[in-house]
């Protein structure tokens, strides 16, 4: 691998090994001394056109315990609201010497253009695009599942899939690059995934997508599900209205306490319960869902640090004169 | 992976196929050498308090489990299976942007925690002394042992840090263009038979 622009792309193989080596990486948080030398004197640029919390303290946190150096860059306050252009500032990161470059951006695509236009030598990774992709969430996202799936089966988690598991992703498909991005690594990884939203949030298309879709989240539950994943209704890119009102929302797509009680009734004691942060407590999700021993939401968070070291580490050390190749996916750089 | 880590050392990427090899400790000669090096451990340490073994992926720690069931035969207070370690040292090697991505293995310490112990590493062939070396990097991270001694199968020469071993398998003296082979039964799979084999380099 080179770049991690999206999940599509990834192929089983490097999906497993980012999740083998998280998995490795996971127990330095445990240690005494919460650090590995293994990125010494690299430099590690967040770059974010868009507003995060747990995505860049995460990616920075990640960074920072394989001794790389991060360079935080937000566009609030940054040449970029004088008018730079990507390019530009691409180029001045590139003078800097960057050798990672993890890139947040509200226009969908800008990662792979950075990546493919030849601008910068810098591996990319992207940490949420538009609608488009959000790799590393969906990467944490699958660690977390695949954490609980094995412990069910009682089989060690390195080197295993989500084979069998059914996953329901609900709420605003339409404006998610997590359900995006999760929809095609968790199919990648063999688990069964169904979409549930009202046909005002899915996009266009979506009927091609590897998964079901179904309106009636209740419906849903009743057929069983292991992982319930809550998305956040994405109020700052709504510009139209796509459902009456915040109440009828929850009623039919939240999960509320009622179908928290639900899953008790339908005798579903192993289904977690996921939400990529951040909540909008009462819409999409009640607090008792969320707050409940079901919700994997902390430790979906913990996770990402994992992961993202996980990322950080197979794509920046190795050889440093690696050619360029276009897309992630036939550049399988295994020893 | 499927070159395995202990190998990187002494096998040269650009090492054409080997057409002479020649098998230089059979099955018989690495258990009688491991009996020797666990008497050597005990004696060293005057006895087994405090003694714990960490093995360096991928065939010291199989190495280390079969030292441990050496000292536990010789002295039955040991517990075999709480004084073995698996020490990875992956992220701490110093040639990691020299050679292609390798996935990092699991380091798993017994749960005695090795603060104020006297760590026996455990590894198949020394060589440059380069992996010892993130070895010892990586216990520094982990805790504060009381002392760190080096059990290796074999010794081949060839030294490029001020590092040697407490207790040697096998001095082999070697070229630097040749390549040492160890075939354990644990990671080679069972039907493959314990030996260690020199293969001639191009």
């Amino acid at each position: 691998m080179r770049h991690l622009l999206d999940t599509e792309s990834l192929s089983r193989d490097n999906a497993i090994q980012i999740l083998d080596t998280a998995q490795e990486m996971s127990a330095v948080g445990e240690r005494e001394v919460k650090k590995l030398p293994a990125l010494r004197g690299r430099t590690v640029v967040n770059l974010f056109f868009e507003d995060s919390t747990r995505t860049r303290i995460s990616f920075e946190a990640a960074a920072k315990r394989l001794s790389a150096d991060v360079i935080n860059f937000s566009a609030k306050g940054s040449s970029v609201s004088k008018g730079e252009s990507l390019k530009d500032t691409a180029q001045t990161l590139e003078a800097m010497s960057a050798d990672a470059v993890v890139i947040r951006h509200w226009a969908s695509g800008a990662p792979a253009r950075l990546a493919t236009s030849g601008w910068i030598d810098a591996a990319v990774i992207n940490a949420g695009d538009g609608t488009h992709a959000h790799p590393t969430q969906a990467l944490l996202d699958a660690f977390t599942m695949r954490a609980h799936w094995s412990q069910l089966a009682g089989t060690p988690s390195v080197g295993g899939d989500l084979a069998g598991m059914r996953v329901v992703i609900a709420g605003d498909v339409l404006h998610s690059r997590v359900a995006r991005s999760n929809v095609w690594l968790l199919r990648t990884l063999g688990a069964h995934v169904t979409l549930v939203a009202p046909p005002t949030l899915l996009p266009v298309g979506v009927g091609h997508w590897p998964c079901e879709v179904s309106y009636d989240l209740d419906a849903t539950l009743d057929a069983g599900a292991d992982a319930i994943m809550m998305l956040r209704v994405q109020a700052e890119r709504m510009d139209a209205s796509f459902f009456p009102s915040t109440r009828e929302y929850a009623r039919r797509w939240g999960f509320d306490d009622a179908r928290l009680a639900r899953l008790d009734e339908l005798k579903l004691k192993d289904t977690i319960i996921m939400h990529p942060g951040p909540m909008n407590r009462g819409l999409e999700i009640s607090s008792s869902a969320a707050d409940s021993a079901r919700s994997t939401v902390l430790s979906q968070v913990r996770n990402g640090v994992s992961v993202r070291m996980a990322a950080l580490y197979l794509l920046l050390s190795g050889e440093m004169r690696e050619p360029a190749t276009p897309a992630p996916s036939n550049a399988k750089d295994k020893s | 992976m499927s070159s395995p880590s202990a190998a990187f050392e002494e096998a040269p990427f650009n090492a054409a196929s080997a057409n002479v090899s020649r098998v230089v400790l059979t099955a018989a000669d690495i258990d009688r050498a491991l009996t020797r090096i666990a008497y050597e451990i005990l004696e060293a340490n005057k006895g087994s308090a405090n003694l714990l073994l960490l093995g360096i992926p991928r065939r010291g720690y199989p190495l280390a489990q079969r030292l441990a069931a050496k000292l536990a035969a010789s002295d039955p207070t040991i517990d075999p299976q709480a004084i073995v370690g698996q020490l990875d040292v992956t992220m701490f090697r110093d040639d990691l942007a020299h050679h292609p991505t390798r996935a990092p293995e699991r380091t798993a310490l017994p749960v005695s925690g090795i603060d104020n112990k006297v760590i026996v590493l455990v590894d198949d062939v020394l060589y440059s002394g380069r992996t010892i070396r993130a070895a010892l990097d990586a216990l520094v991270d982990l805790g504060r042992p009381r002392a760190v001694r080096l059990a290796v199968l074999v010794d081949r020469g060839h030294r490029e840090l001020p590092i040697r071993a407490d207790h040697v398998g096998k001095n082999l003296p070697t070229s630097s263009s040749e390549k040492v082979r160890v075939r354990l039964a644990e990671i080679d799979g069972p039907g493959a038979a314990d030996q260690v084999v020199i293969e001639a380099g191009a």
